[in-house]
């Protein structure tokens, strides 16, 4: 274990690498050789040109999931997407109702808004989602209400992988009128999202997760049937008034470029992803009490999330430091709770403090995965010799049975 | 979380882990935490007849911190007496490890391990005694 070799990046469901394409492309958009204008500028070729690249940029990322330029917002990321998506519809509509319906195991920004909601005097159903992650329709349909005016469920998930079924919950919001608000921050690119086909009505997209850049991201609103937002951010009304500040071109062509490669690259991505995702799973699946969470089929495989029984998931993390994953639990910050998107799809704290989330992207090889194999394997091993439960495991000791301390 | 030179000296090569057999009179054993909070210390001692602690072994499931702080203990209590050896304060082993604030709970619950393994070893001579 070399300090100085770079360990291997199992983490792109946090963050991907910028494509050395899309760095290129956002180098001609920064410095006195290239077009630093500003796009509002409408008096001369520098604010021309930017504006082009930016209209240009709208149109790729509308290409990947088949919308119209003029339905892309720009916006700082998938955070501030899901903010002026739920807050801004939910203002807009508020005189229709003050009913909101999200899940579990959503991501924070989503969650977050909606508590903002609250505060705001709104009321938020947070449904449990079935064990494999995934939401029951029926039960969704049963906690609609007259005063239900938005849905937010995301695509992809960003702890487990699951694919939610968003074409069937469109439906379903269409036919009761209600918006119908996704996060795609995980999906985009990864798996096919045509707006054509799914009714909905706002969806979240960010450029980091697909190999552009941090800071930058857009919201989708639909023009037909028209939704309508109010503003979150006030100013110079760029965006439609619905999102001012100047526009960051660099970063905007960034995410264009993203987006275009990731429209031309789905395929081979998923493909080469999946190859990657088996080889780990078969490496990894044969050692006993080994539990994956989520749905084995409604996933995109490049986000597996792996429990290890009776290992604890900081301890794990610092026997493989050499491969850089994440603790699906929250331990690694000061808080000890484990992960609220494990518990919330009924694992037990135990399965849920022992999980490892290991997220494949464009640039995995197959030796890295064979060596995470190996890293992985080695430290359950070790960890497992040092578990005074995996001890009680092996006696046959019913360990729900013992009264345990908690501290 | 960056972790210490002592912490991942002892992660890395942990001290005396093991299991000593529990229903040895001569062996007391301590069980605390809780898998649900994501720590679980057992420590066991074996006491002489001069009641000195000639062994100790552990097994730890929890974070680097918590696996430290509980072969640290094993290497300290060896050769001290049972009243010696429930002297040891949660604030020494943070001390000696460095540990950070949001790691205490990992000291404290090494001293909980070590009261709770010679209240075991003393119950069980007592009662060995009243039958005697």
């Amino acid at each position: 274990m070399s300090k100085k070799e770079t360990p291997i990046y199992l983490d792109y469901a946090s963050t991907t690498p910028i494509d050395d394409r899309v760095a290129k492309k956002m180098l001609e958009y920064m410095t006195t050789d290239g077009m630093y204008g500003n796009p509002a500028s409408r008096s001369h070729s520098f604010g021309w040109d930017a504006d082009d690249a930016v209209s240009q940029s709208r149109q790729h990322v509308a290409d990947l999931i088949n919308a119209d330029p003029r339905e892309i917002v720009w916006t700082s990321g998938a955070t501030e997407s899901d903010n002026l998506a739920i807050k801004g519809a939910a203002h807009f509509y508020k005189k229709k109702g003050k009913h909101v319906i999200t899940i579990k195991t959503e991501h924070k920004a989503v969650l977050d808004a909606c508590r903002q909601l609250e505060r705001e005097g709104f009321e938020v159903t947070y449904m449990e989602p079935m064990p494999n992650g995934l939401i029951n329709i029926e039960k969704l349909e049963s906690e609609i209400r007259d005063d239900t005016v938005l849905i937010s469920i995301m695509h992809v998930n960003n702890e487990i992988g699951v694919i939610q079924d968003i074409e069937a919950i469109g439906e379903l919001a269409r036919s009761k009128k209600i918006i119908f608000h996704v996060d795609a921050a995980q999906s985009a690119g990864k798996v096919e999202i045509d707006l054509q086909k799914m009714k909905v009505d706002l969806m979240s997209f960010s450029a980091h997760k697909i190999y552009g850049p941090k800071g930058i991201g857009a919201l989708y609103v639909r023009r037909k049937p028209r939704v309508r937002l109010e503003a979150q951010i006030h100013g110079g009304g760029h965006e439609r008034g619905l999102r001012s500040g100047t526009l960051p071109t660099h970063q905007i062509v960034g995410m264009g470029e993203a987006f275009r490669i990731a429209k031309e690259e789905m395929e081979s991505d998923y493909d080469k992803v999946s190859q990657l995702r088996n080889r780990l799973w078969n490496g990894l699946k044969d050692i006993e009490e080994v539990y994956l969470n989520g749905d084995f089929e409604n996933r995109y495989p490049g986000i597996m999330n792996i429990s290890f029984n009776y290992v604890e998931g900081e301890s794990l993390i610092m026997a493989t430091k050499d491969i850089a994953v994440s603790s699906g639990s929250a331990c690694t910050s000061a808080s000890l709770e484990p992960s609220f998107v494990l518990r919330a799809i009924g694992r037990s704290d135990e399965l849920a403090h022992s999980s490892l989330r290991m997220s494949i992207g464009r640039f995995t090889t197959e030796d890295e995965i064979d060596t995470t194999i190996e890293t992985v394997s080695k430290a359950v091993e070790k960890l497992r010799a040092l578990s005074p439960l995996w001890e009680m495991y092996k006696d046959g000791i019913d360990m729900s049975k013992i009264e345990w301390a908690a501290h | 979380m960056a972790y210490g030179k002592k912490v991942l000296d002892h992660y890395e090569n942990p001290r005396n882990v093991g299991t000593l057999d529990k229903n040895d009179k001569s062996v007391g054993t301590g069980m605390v935490g809780a898998p649900a909070c994501g720590d679980v210390m057992k420590l066991q001692i074996k006491v002489n007849d001069e009641g000195v602690i000639e062994d100790a072994k552990f097994k730890t499931y929890g974070c680097g911190s918590a696996i430290a702080s509980s072969s640290l203990l094993t290497e300290w209590v060896r050769g001290k007496t049972v009243e010696q050896a429930q002297e040891i304060k949660n604030s020494e082993i943070a001390e000696e490890l460095a540990l950070p604030p949001v790691k205490i709970h990992c000291s404290v619950l090494a001293e909980d391990a070590i009261k709770a393994a010679v209240n075991d070893y003393y119950e069980k001579n007592v009662k060995k005694e009243e039958i005697a």
